[in-house]
């Protein structure tokens, strides 16, 4: 079950893998997410978009960093081995239809969700904009997927070691002040990222959505771990998102929220670096 | 021997404790607190039960379990008989001797309990109940039931909770093939990820799924059906004859008051979740983390309020505070857990909610709001409603809220099955042997319910299980 069948380092801290999950791939929409734990006793539950998926293969592609102990003992496993838990696909899939002319903005590790909302969105028969960031030339991922599935690429890096020296905000406030602004803006990434792509396009008022990464358990609505504050009402990222309508994210509140054990999990990365 | 006592002398026999671990200690382990009878015990307290030929403690069990039968063959010292004769309408007894609100089922109609006005000193079904199925199991004497001959049919049981085991292994009986489907990547549902170790061992409801295994059922865990695969996939395309639906009530309530998306507030099924099934208890092996509480207050006043006060102590919390809007006597909690988690030191307030969770400069809980009630004029239902006295409002000093008032059930599965009839509360409506809307498809337990009780669950299935072995004899 769930066997490792590819695997390839993307930069220093991002992985992508291509897991056996044929249900999974069979069933699974652009936007939607998987749950996996690479040992079920004592492990952890971590969520991880589903960045692609091959129903013939039958599996699912995730792409995801190396930030704590999960994703670094799941990092360390092998095509070959297996991990013991895989759910899915959970969530809410995106809203995909031909909105005319859309932006995409992806930065770091946000990019691997991004895509296949990108491609979909393009396949749909929209004009696709996308904008991908990230802290240097080493760090920027799947750039070749992500220019395949856009009419126009722009690159930010913040040291300016490729594309433009700039914050992804910088091109996207020049896409929104365009003769025809973009129907629709689609920006995932770290949560600041997202607040501040959602108050850029605020003023244009250009719709925007954002994925959000609240900490889970379950997945599927059983916990509330994952709840954040939208337009004032409580929702639940696993089931009722985990996209939702930027212009509203109480994104304090999210930011605040993923912080809840950060003094723990630092444990962890300690212990794991002694183990090195 | 015992068939000689009389009436007087049976009354005599005072009530036999339960042996327990010390508040003290059990305040630190996860262990179990209740001990469990000695043989000696057993028979002494079997001995309390007069036999009474209307057998008024039957009508008081959903289930209607034998109960002057088997206790009388616990007091003839035939164990073997009395497990037999428990099992004939109950298929958890060791989980249901432990977890049961007796005092509001079995013991409460109880003549012992009601000559000596004390419904806790009715004879302790539940205890003996437990005894038989530990007995049982400590000497490897489960077995598993016959399975008849292959009947070609196949049936899927959505969940794992208490429901959705007993219809399985009441369906596998008849020969019909048998697919349980579990969310989780560990099955047993409450069972496994809400009642804690030290109130509900994990062994025991281990045992329960290894005998589904050993007769033949399938499992398959990390299973959402609804996203993984759809109802009406499994019975259009992958070739199953019915369905059980036994997806439980799990979708935590919160108070909707101002504070409670702050950082150090959980649901109870959160908390619960995190130490029970993710073992966030053990910290040294877990990769969940858990909150460091120091200072914890639970709103609610039933079994998973208790769960959850008793597991923040064991979490190593200093001070742990129960909220309670009414009065404890009527906290629907079982009176043992209200007592276990006074002994070990629980708060209680009672007659107090809360108005607001307070915020430190970082967003994380820093106390509680409350305001004081008193009970107010009877309501139709003759009880006396609580109401809040203006002005009254204080605040308590807390890092961590533990919301435990109650559950409403996962819209999953209705968002995903259209043509499937839910009531307005998100249950399953179905008819009296428990089909709901749409053929072939049953439900029962929290989903048809709302958050109920196990035994409560486990009748039910028993019921829809009946139906559907009858519905799919008839088509063989
Ligand atoms: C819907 C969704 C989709 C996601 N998709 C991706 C993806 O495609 N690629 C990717 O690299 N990451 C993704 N994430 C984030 C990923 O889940 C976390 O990085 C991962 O859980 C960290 O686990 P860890 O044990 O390695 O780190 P930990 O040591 O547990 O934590 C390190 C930090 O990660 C954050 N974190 C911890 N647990 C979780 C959790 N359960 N959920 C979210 N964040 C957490 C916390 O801020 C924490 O401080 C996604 C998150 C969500 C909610
Ligand atoms: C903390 C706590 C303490 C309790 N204490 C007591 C007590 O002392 N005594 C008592 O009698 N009762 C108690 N109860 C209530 C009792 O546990 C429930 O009434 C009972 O478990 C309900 O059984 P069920 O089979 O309907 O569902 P559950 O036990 O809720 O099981 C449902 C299962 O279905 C799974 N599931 C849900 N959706 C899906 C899906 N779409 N696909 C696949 N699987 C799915 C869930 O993961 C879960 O494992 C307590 C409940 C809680 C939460
Ligand atoms: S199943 Fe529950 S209610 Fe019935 S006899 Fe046993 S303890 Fe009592
Ligand atoms: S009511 Fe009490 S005394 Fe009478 S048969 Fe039942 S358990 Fe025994
Ligand atoms: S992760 Fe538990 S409710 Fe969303």
């Amino acid at each position: 079950m769930n066997k490792i069948l590819y695997k390839e380092q993307l930069s220093e801290t991002v992985y992508l893998m291509r897991i056996e999950a044929p249900l999974i791939a069979q069933e699974r929409l652009p936007g939607q997410f998987i749950i996996l734990q690479v040992y079920a006793d004592y492990g952890e539950r971590i969520p991880l978009t589903i960045a692609d998926a091959d129903p013939d293969e039958g599996s699912v592609t995730i792409v995801f960093q190396v930030v704590g102990k999960t994703t670094q003992l799941l990092c360390m496993l092998n095509v070959g081995q297996s991990v013991e838990a895989l759910v899915g696909p959970l969530g809410a899939p995106t809203h995909i239809e031909n909105f005319g002319s859309v932006v995409c903005v992806g930065g770091g590790i946000g990019i691997a969700p991004l895509h296949p909302i990108a491609k979909a969105l393009k396949a749909a028969g929209n004009h696709v904009t996308t904008i991908v960031g990230a802290r240097s030339k080493e760090l920027l991922i799947m750039e070749k997927q992500m220019a395949a599935c856009s009419d126009e690429l722009i690159i930010c890096t913040d040291d300016g070691s490729y594309g433009r020296k700039e914050l992804v905000t910088q091109p996207l406030e020049e896409v929104c002040k365009r003769e025809t602004p973009p129907d629709l803006a689609v920006c995932i990434g770290p949560p600041v990222m997202m607040k501040f792509c959602c108050a850029t396009t605020k003023p244009y008022a250009v719709p925007t959505v954002v994925s959000l990464n609240a900490i889970m358990i379950d997945g599927t609505g059983m916990c509330g771990g994952c709840r954040v504050t939208v337009g004032g009402e409580t929702k639940f990222v696993c089931v009722d998102g985990p996209e939702f309508d930027g212009h509203k994210v109480d994104f304090e509140n999210l930011i605040n929220r993923l912080s809840a054990y950060k003094e723990q999990e630092a444990n962890h990365i300690c212990n794991l670096d002694a183990l090195r | 021997m015992s068939d000689v006592l009389s009436v007087k002398e049976r009354m005599a026999i005072p009530p036999q404790p339960m042996p327990e671990q010390d508040p003290a200690i059990r305040r630190t382990n996860m262990e179990e607190v209740s001990l469990g009878y000695s043989a000696e015990q057993a028979k002494r307290e079997a001995d309390r039960c007069l036999q009474c030929k209307t057998a008024p403690c039957v009508s008081g069990c959903p289930v209607g379990i034998d109960i002057p039968g088997f206790i009388q063959a616990i007091a003839d010292g035939d164990n073997a008989k009395a497990i037999a004769t428990i099992k004939y309408s109950s298929l958890l007894p060791a989980v249901c001797g432990r977890v049961c609100p007796q005092e509001a089922q079995c013991q409460a109609p109880c003549t012992v309990g009601k000559a000596l006005k004390d419904v806790d000193k009715a004879v302790a079904i539940g205890r003996l109940e437990r005894y038989v199925a530990d007995w049982e199991r400590e000497n490897g004497l489960i077995e598993a039931p016959e399975v008849k001959p292959a009947t070609g049919k196949k049936v899927g049981i959505i969940g794992t909770g208490p429901a959705g085991l007993t219809v399985a292994a009441d369906i596998r009986r008849e020969g019909h093939e048998v697919v349980l489907f579990e969310a989780f990547h560990k099955p047993g549902g409450v069972m496994i990820y809400g009642i804690p170790e030290f109130r509900l061992p994990k062994k025991i409801v281990q045992q329960e799924i290894d005998t589904l295994l050993a007769m033949g059922c399938k499992l398959e865990t990390n299973f959402v059906i609804g996203r993984t695969r759809k109802i009406v996939d499994l019975l259009e395309k992958d070739g199953f004859d019915a369905l059980f639906v036994g997806t439980g009530a799990g979708l935590p309530r919160f108070m909707n008051i101002e504070g409670e998306n702050l950082v150090g507030v959980y649901s109870a099924n959160e908390y619960l979740t995190r130490s029970n099934l993710m073992r966030a208890y053990d910290k040294d092996r877990a990769y969940t983390p858990i909150f460091d509480s120091k200072k914890v207050a639970v709103l609610g006043g039933g079994n998973v309020a208790m769960d959850a006060a008793r597991t923040a102590v064991r979490l190593g919390a200093e001070e742990v505070r129960l909220v309670y809007r009414r009065t404890e006597a009527e906290m629907p909690a079982r009176s043992e857990e209200v007592h276990h988690a006074k002994e070990e030191g629980v708060l209680f307030h009672m007659l107090e909610n809360p108005k607001r969770i307070l915020a430190d400069e970082r967003g994380w809980v820093r106390g509680l709001e409350c305001l004081k009630y008193e009970l107010g004029e009877a309501d139709d239902s003759g009880r006396r409603s609580p109401v809040p006295i203006a002005g009254s409002e204080f605040e308590i000093e807390v890092d961590t809220v533990i919301v435990a008032i109650g559950n409403d059930s996962n819209p999953l599965i209705r968002q995903t099955t259209p043509g499937l009839e839910t009531n307005k509360w998100g249950n399953i409506v179905v008819d009296e042997v428990g089909k709901s809307s749409m053929d072939r498809i049953y439900a029962g337990g929290d989903i048809v319910l709302g958050a109920a009780t196990v035994i409560l669950a486990m009748g039910e299935g028993r019921k829809a299980a009946k139906a559907i072995n009858e519905m799919l004899a008839q088509e063989v």
